[in-house]
């Protein structure tokens, strides 16, 4: 299909923020400017928390914006996009009513006679290659034909414009591919009804696969990073050059530091203006000896290809690691660092102490953990402390992942342990935290 | 367009073949059944007025089947009212923002309150309402029985639609379904299961208050229905002992025979709106469900009413689509919760002035310190009756659970236990306290025990057998000795179950202590000091202040015991006990 200048949707100034319980404001969106023309498929490319799922909802009309405007066709929505179709990651299909049924649901909504709408969803039902479960309950189906339901509810009402929420991320591999394959070669026929489709993917190779613009949406708040344009003829091999160059750069682009923006520097951050990555001891340790062992440096697309890994997976890990000074991170490279090198080679109770060094340091919220610690009268505080103090720059869910990760790092670093009954952190005195003159 | 081949899951072949036999016993079943309702329905219409209203039904066992026939269709008719009622008021609730600050506590509170309270204050107002004919009086019957189901079916329903899947909501609103359709094709098949489960307990909840409304003094008044719980009643005060043990065979084979044919096909065919991906472990089974299935006959009734379908939504679409406008005006909202908060307070005001008013006018407010204490005596019986209860069926619960064996044997018979109703046993434990001379101050607690005791029962079996096999196998393992095994396995595995059981006997045992603290038989009657006595005696002498004091008095205490003590415990048990 190629693209002509009709714009479909609108997306002009949009900022959108949640109020917490306690009164809090959490900003998803910020300022985000967008067009979606007709002929072109956009990839939105984030990782979680980029608010990606919370853009393609305001264009979907399922939420309203806090300012800006979301236009289709010229006309600002108040309420579901008339002219949209949304596929969904866990499929969305009525478990009590069959594949017939649940295809007919839309024009059921729209009134219509029944025999006319009985023939369009057989008709729908036939292009997704169902043909012969229409009395099947989704219960009986595998992921892959659930999927396919979705695609012909959606595509049965003949909609402008085909929104889809991470449509590939709970099927595996094969099935994903297959559907990938099977939706382009729908895109790229005559009887396609569509004029536009914009999908939401943490998958960086299905964005490059798919898309004709891969739009890169970075969080805190969620803003556009940048724009790619992707301009390699349909269908797309994975294995050209200029394939795996674009895969390349938006690795670069979503581990990189961007510019114009000065993030503050570990050692002196504050836990609000640095956030603790979402990793694991045990996931961290093994990226850097994961690295070690090829040889001190490595191709981030190609640690998340041999290990099957998504973006949201790795990246934190990436993340963690840089911010302990164990890699170091460079246009989608990774490098191992000195510290790195001796904290993979140590045995277990050697490592344990680098990692204790590192993490007091330079991971902010555990460095105020500690002074805090240290000031307090008895070395013992209670968590819901450090939670408040988290909620001033994040969301709740954020703060309390925050916490948990800042707690499994110092448990292991056995620099101080936490009671989930009682809800207190309390210094452990053999680590040093404790002291008048500490850091 | 190329495809891979597909071939059709095993789950897709495998329904059932229709059969003719199945056709025929359906068939002389709905006859039955229709039979059945219009002989009812035509004799509840005999004129009938207060003076010459018989006060006790005739005890003849000739009798006995058009009365247990006469309870049983109240029971379906309030079944069918809490439906309605919970359907709009659970929509209500969960779709308007202001309606639900003041719904969801208010329903809080009405589940608190005395069912057999709400009794005594609506019999005279609904027999004023159907003067000349007994449609008054069962309509305060079908009421009390209403009252013992609504609130918990509003409660589950409106927790489903408020925890509905986000994205089945999310697929609604885009596929622009209209609030009727949205009704039906997701509310209601989303929170269907939830209903059904509690519709069942509630049922089974319901025998009691059925056969404690159909015989009652209210104003000096002495007022029978036609119906079992009146028969046990009259059979009790004639001192016919026999034909009180013939009515609670009668009852047994009425609970049983409406679970065998009612409750359980029901369960097992909302199987089907299981939300999770996969199946349920253990589906439910029922052999009239089967028979239903291999026949003919649903089908081809449900096939011109579905023809109906199209029209009725089409119809039902003046109500709207299934949305909310994105923008709303800031102001304008604000203004709008000002005015609702205002009319709410001036309403509760001036109801709350009312009330006090009314009781400082006719008892004096001194009457609620009396009330207070003698609630505190029933009180004392309510903890005596769950420390026991605990104590004694806790262990046999557990050892029920754990077996599999024991408990596909024990478990209908502790449901059927569950939804026997207490009272027709009350005449057979009068008998014994008169023999024996025991005080009904102590003899009491067994009698409200005999209804309340089973929740305890019943949810520490379900807890027990829902002990992970690995936890089991690990203490094998450990060989841990039998005090470790209780106080580190099994007691903090079952506490969550335990909890959510002892809640619900213990409001069970408040309820029983109306009817429980003011025994008869044969002429002689038995009272204990206790708050359920003095709102029964109000009730009796028909003293409208009283029975407001003892009502408000026992809600309090009710509320009051939920709030500190078992909402507590619940989060206690949510937070460090719960097994997901």
């Amino acid at each position: 299909m190629t693209v002509n200048d009709e714009v479909l949707i609108n997306v002009d100034h949009v900022s959108k923020s949640f109020t917490g319980a306690v009164g809090d404001t959490l900003l998803v969106l910020d300022d985000i400017n967008l067009d979606l023309r007709a002929g072109e498929i956009v990839a939105l490319l984030g990782r979680s928390g980029s608010g990606k799922s919370t853009l393609l909802r305001t264009i979907a009309g399922l939420i309203g914006p806090t300012s800006g405007s979301v236009r289709y066709r010229g006309e600002e929505l108040n309420g579901a996009n008339p002219g949209a179709a949304m596929v969904f990651q866990t499929f969305a299909l009525m478990p009590w009513l069959t594949v017939q049924d649940n295809v007919e649901l839309g024009l059921a909504a729209r009134g219509g006679v029944p025999a006319d709408r009985t023939a369009r969803a057989l008709k729908a039902i036939d292009m997704i290659g169902l043909d012969g479960f229409e009395s099947a309950y989704p219960k009986e189906l595998s992921g892959g034909m659930r999927q396919r339901v979705g695609f012909a509810r959606a595509l049965v009402l003949e909609p402008d414009l085909l929104l889809m929420d991470e449509p590939f991320s709970a099927l595996d591999v094969l099935t994903a591919e297959n559907l990938r394959t099977e939706l382009m070669a729908l895109w790229a026929g005559e009887n396609f009804p569509t004029r536009a489709i914009c999908l939401v993917t943490h998958n960086i190779e299905e964005a490059v696969l798919l898309a004709d613009r891969v739009i890169v949406l970075s969080a805190n708040p969620g803003h556009i990073r940048a724009e790619l344009r992707v301009e390699l003829d349909r269908p797309r091999d994975r294995r050209s050059p200029a394939f795996a160059a674009l895969v390349d750069k938006l690795y670069g682009l979503l581990t990189g530091v961007e510019p114009g923006v000065t993030e503050p520097e570990p050692t002196e951050a504050t836990p609000t203006s640095r956030a603790l990555p979402n990793a694991t001891v045990g996931g961290l340790a093994g990226l850097v000896e994961i690295v070690y062992a090829r040889g001190g440096s490595a191709d981030i697309p190609d640690i998340a290809a041999e290990l099957n890994f998504e973006i949201d997976d790795l990246l934190p890990l990436v993340d963690a690691a840089a911010l302990l000074d164990m890699l170091y991170v460079s246009s989608g490279d990774l490098e191992l660092t000195s510290v790195g090198k001796e904290f993979t080679a140590a045995d277990i109770q050697t490592s344990k102490q680098i990692f204790a060094t590192q993490v007091r340091t330079r991971a902010p919220l555990v460095r105020t953990i500690c002074k805090a610690l240290g000031a307090s009268s008895d070395g013992s505080l209670r968590a819901g402390f450090f939670l408040d103090l988290l909620r001033r720059g994040f969301g709740p869910e954020d703060a309390q992942q925050q916490l948990d990760t800042a707690i499994d790092w110092g448990r292991y670093a056995e620099l101080f342990d936490y009671d989930a009954d009682t809800d207190q952190i309390t210094a452990d005195p053999a680590a040093g935290v404790v002291a008048p003159a500490t850091v | 367009m190329v495809m891979l081949r597909t071939f059709p899951t095993r789950g897709a072949l495998d329904r059932p073949t229709r059969n003719i036999s199945a056709d025929v016993v359906v068939f002389i079943g709905a006859a039955a059944l229709l039979w059945l309702i219009v002989r009812l329905v035509q004799s509840a219409s005999i004129p009938w007025t207060v003076e010459h209203a018989p006060p006790s039904v005739s005890t003849d066992p000739a009798d006995l089947p058009y009365y247990a026939a006469r309870s049983l269709l109240r029971m379906f008719a309030a079944l069918g009212l809490s439906l309605i009622f919970t359907f709009i008021y659970a929509t209500a609730a969960a779709r308007l923002r202001r309606a639900e600050k003041v719904l969801i506590p208010l329903l809080d509170i009405l589940q608190s309150v005395p069912i057999l309270g709400f009794l005594s204050v609506t019999i005279t107002g609904f027999i004023a309402l159907f003067p000349g004919s007994e449609l008054g009086l069962e309509c305060a019957s079908i009421f009390a029985i209403f009252t013992s189901q609504a609130w918990n079916m509003t409660f589950s329903f409106y927790h489903s639609l408020v925890s509905q899947p986000r994205e089945l909501d999310e697929a609604s609103r885009l596929l622009r379904l209209s609030r009727w359709q949205r009704f039906w094709r997701l509310d209601l098949p989303s929170g269907m299961i939830p209903l059904v489960w509690n519709g069942m307990m509630s049922f089974g909840g319901g025998w009691f208050f059925l056969t404690a409304s159909e015989a009652l003094s209210v104003n000096n008044h002495h007022f029978a229905l036609p119906g079992i719980g009146a028969y046990v009643a009259a059979a009790s005060d004639g001192g016919e002992l026999n034909k009180v043990l013939l009515a609670v065979v009668v009852m047994i084979v009425m609970v049983v025979g409406v679970n065998v044919l009612f409750w359980r096909p029901l369960t097992a065919w909302a199987e089907r709106f299981r939300v999770e991906e996969s199946e349920a472990a253990e589906a439910p089974r029922s052999l009239t469900l089967d028979v239903l299935r291999r026949s003919n006959i649903p089908r081809t009734i449900g096939r011109p009413l579905g023809l109906l379908i199209y029209p009725i939504d089409r119809a039902m679409a003046v109500f709207g689509m299934a949305e909310h406008p994105l923008r709303t005006s800031p102001v304008r909202r604000r203004v709008g919760d000002w005015v609702f908060g205002a009319v709410m307070g001036v309403l509760i005001g001036y109801g709350t002035y009312r009330a006090v008013e009314y009781i400082a006018t006719t008892v004096g407010l001194g009457e609620v310190g009396h009330a207070l204490l003698l609630g505190l005596v029933t009180f004392g019986r309510v903890v005596v009756l769950l420390v026991v209860a605990t104590l004694l069926w806790v262990p046999v619960g557990v050892w029920i659970g754990l077996n599999p064996r024991v408990s596909r044997l024990a478990q209908p018979v502790v449901q059927v236990l569950a939804s026997f109703p207490a009272n027709f046993l009350f005449p057979l434990v009068t008998v014994a306290l008169l023999a024996t001379g025991i005080s009904l101050n102590i003899g009491g607690i067994l009698l409200m025990s005999l209804g309340a005791q089973w929740y305890i029962l019943f949810n520490v079996i379900a807890g027990a057998s829902a002990i992970p096999n690995d936890l089991r196998e690990a203490a094998a393992n450990l060989r841990l000795p039998r005090m470790l095994w209780w106080r580190k396995l099994i007691l903090p595995a079952i506490f969550p179950s335990y909890v959510t059981g002892g809640i619900t006997a213990a409001g069970g045992a408040w309820n029983a202590s109306i009817v429980a603290e003011i025994v008869s038989y044969h002429g002689i009657t038995l009272t204990a000091t206790g708050l359920g006595a003095y709102i029964r005696n109000a009730t009796e002498a028909g003293d409208g202040g009283r029975i407001l004091v003892g009502v408000i008095v026992m809600s309090v205490y009710v509320v009051a015991m939920n709030r500190l003590f078992w909402r507590r415990l619940y989060a206690i048990s949510e937070r460090r006990f719960s097994l997901s």
